[in-house]
């Protein structure tokens, strides 16, 4: 019986990590400039716990198998040392292995997070409300409108709170349902929350980023490739939370001045 | 045989409408008229309905924002004219208020029904609304209502004008008109009204509209004779 349960476990250790030696479950498309270095680190991170997994099951189905049947009465055969220096051993293993994954990945957090944006990058402020996203250009001007928390009129369109008849600046602000970008061109999200926490997570973008009210955070993203990708809340935000959503449409400099043209029409 | 009954049939609508013409009037005056603006007002935004794409493909084109509804000759829709004072208080019709929930949209756009008058609201869209209306009198309340199931149905009983919001959809945006007789129109293609009816009295006619605000008008009608007034709102570009 004991020889059947190490057969068992050495066959779920092997089930669980096939899908992942025969990387079944790929990642999504990447589409951004500072993706690779995120998804080397998924990658270290799965082959790292991944061995030890495979170890530990492997050393616990050698166990059983060679220690069942024993016999009533026999002596117990101890760990030399004791188990004092097993727990050790396993503390300094594990936190050497977490550790050095810790120093790894910093290197590609801080690539996104400890950087500034180049200069010319292009400044879109995103506001998340329960239960949307809405984007912000600043115009033709290049300057953003002043928010006026008790101006926000929704069923007017104004989510933002502009105050176009005595804000100059407010007049030419495009606000849009989607998040409109040029190809090949740094963004600087400029990340506002209205009402709750809420969250930012393009998965193509290998961005997730919260929105936190009070705190005006700010990242930037380089997308490579055209296309329309989905935004999602990723942080439980109330009753219409799997309905908060919004699309990254990633378009070529040419569609996108078209774009800002027909939204500065409108 | 179809064609016979086409006719048939239109025989007895043109007998019917005769019959109707040839009646009794009822009783007492009307006032009609119309509302109308002078100056320039807010261009109205197309609304993105992207994160919504059940709704957003109900449109062909992106429908504007309904906050000022202008037509031809300077008319002003979506207006509330009523009978604000000199009428005695109604009660309330057996039949029920219709407001539905459709492309993500509110249909009508200014509701107005009287005072403990039966309400119902429909949601034919393929998304979950969540109706919120935001009086300040009456009792407030906001219900969820996912696809496919019946409609609700509410009650105020305190005269008041408000707004009303859906928590799933912030573009979504209507107003409720609770009144308390049964003299009211809103203003609709044409910005035309008429309220009949009216018994000999004098009375106070009100027209009230979201962005621009109220205004009111004294009438004296007596016996059964027709009145008209016109009601003039200042626009404002923004």
């Amino acid at each position: 019986m004991g020889k059947l349960l190490a057969i068992v476990l050495l066959i779920i250790a092997l089930a669980s990590a096939y899908p992942i030696v025969t990387n079944m479950f790929e990642l999504p498309k990447d589409i951004s400039t500072h993706g690779h270095a995120i998804d080397e680190q998924i990658k270290d991170t799965m082959l790292e716990a991944g061995f030890s997994f495979l170890g530990a099951q492997l050393v616990l189905a050698f166990f059983v198998w060679s220690f069942t049947g024993r016999k009533e009465g026999s002596p117990l055969k101890n760990f030399p040392g004791g188990a004092r220096i097993l727990v050790i051993a396993a503390f300094v293993l594990v936190g050497t292995e977490i550790l050095a994954l810790g120093v790894m990945g910093q290197k590609a957090w801080a690539n996104v997070y400890f950087t500034s944006p180049a200069p010319g990058a292009l400044q879109v402020q995103a506001q998340a409300e329960q239960f949307a996203f809405y984007f912000r250009y600043p115009g033709p001007d290049g300057q953003f409108g002043t928010i006026h928390p008790e101006k926000i009129d929704e069923g007017n369109q104004n989510y933002f709170g502009l105050d176009p008849a005595n804000d100059v600046a407010a007049r030419d602000d495009i606000v849009s349902g989607q998040l409109v970008v040029p190809v090949n061109r740094e963004v600087q999200l400029l990340m506002h929350a209205k009402d709750v926490g809420h969250s930012f997570y393009v998965r193509e973008l290998r961005i997730q980023q919260d929105f936190v009210p009070g705190l005006d955070l700010s990242l930037h993203f380089t997308a490579t490739e055209i296309g329309k990708y989905e935004i999602v809340c990723t942080q439980l935000c109330g009753l219409g939370h799997y309905n908060m959503k919004a699309y990254l449409n990633v378009m070529s400099q040419e569609d996108y001045d078209n774009w800002q043209k027909e939204q500065s029409a409108q | 045989m179809r064609m016979k009954h086409i006719f048939m049939s239109g025989l007895v609508l043109v007998a019917a409408s005769g019959v109707a013409v040839a009646g009794p009037k009822p009783a007492g005056g009307t006032i009609s008229g119309k509302v109308t603006y002078e100056g320039t007002p807010a261009k109205m935004k197309p609304i993105d309905m992207s994160k919504e794409p059940s709704c957003a493909k109900m449109h062909t084109t992106p429908p504007l924002a309904e906050t000022v509804v202008t037509g031809a000759g300077n008319s002003l829709e979506n207006v509330v004219v009523y009978v604000s004072a000199g009428a005695p208080d109604d009660a309330a019709p057996s039949t029920a208020a219709v407001f539905t929930q459709k492309g993500c949209r509110y249909i009508p756009h200014v509701l107005a029904f009287q005072v403990n008058q039966e309400i119902k609201i429909a949601n034919e869209d393929q998304t979950s609304h969540n109706i919120h209306p935001l009086p300040k009198l009456n009792r407030e309340w906001n219900k969820s209502q996912p696809p496919g199931t019946p409609p609700i149905t509410e009650k105020y009983d305190k005269h008041e004008i408000f707004p009303v919001k859906c928590n799933v959809h912030p573009w979504m945006h209507g107003n409720f008109a609770v009144l308390k007789n049964s003299h009211f129109a809103v203003t609709g293609d044409g910005g035309a009204f008429s309220l009949a009816n009216l018994p000999p009295g004098k009375y106070t006619i009100t027209a009230w509209h979201e962005s621009y605000g109220e205004q009111t008008q004294d009438v004296t009608i007596s016996g059964s004779e027709s009145k008209t007034i016109s009601f003039v709102f200042k626009a404002k570009p923004y």
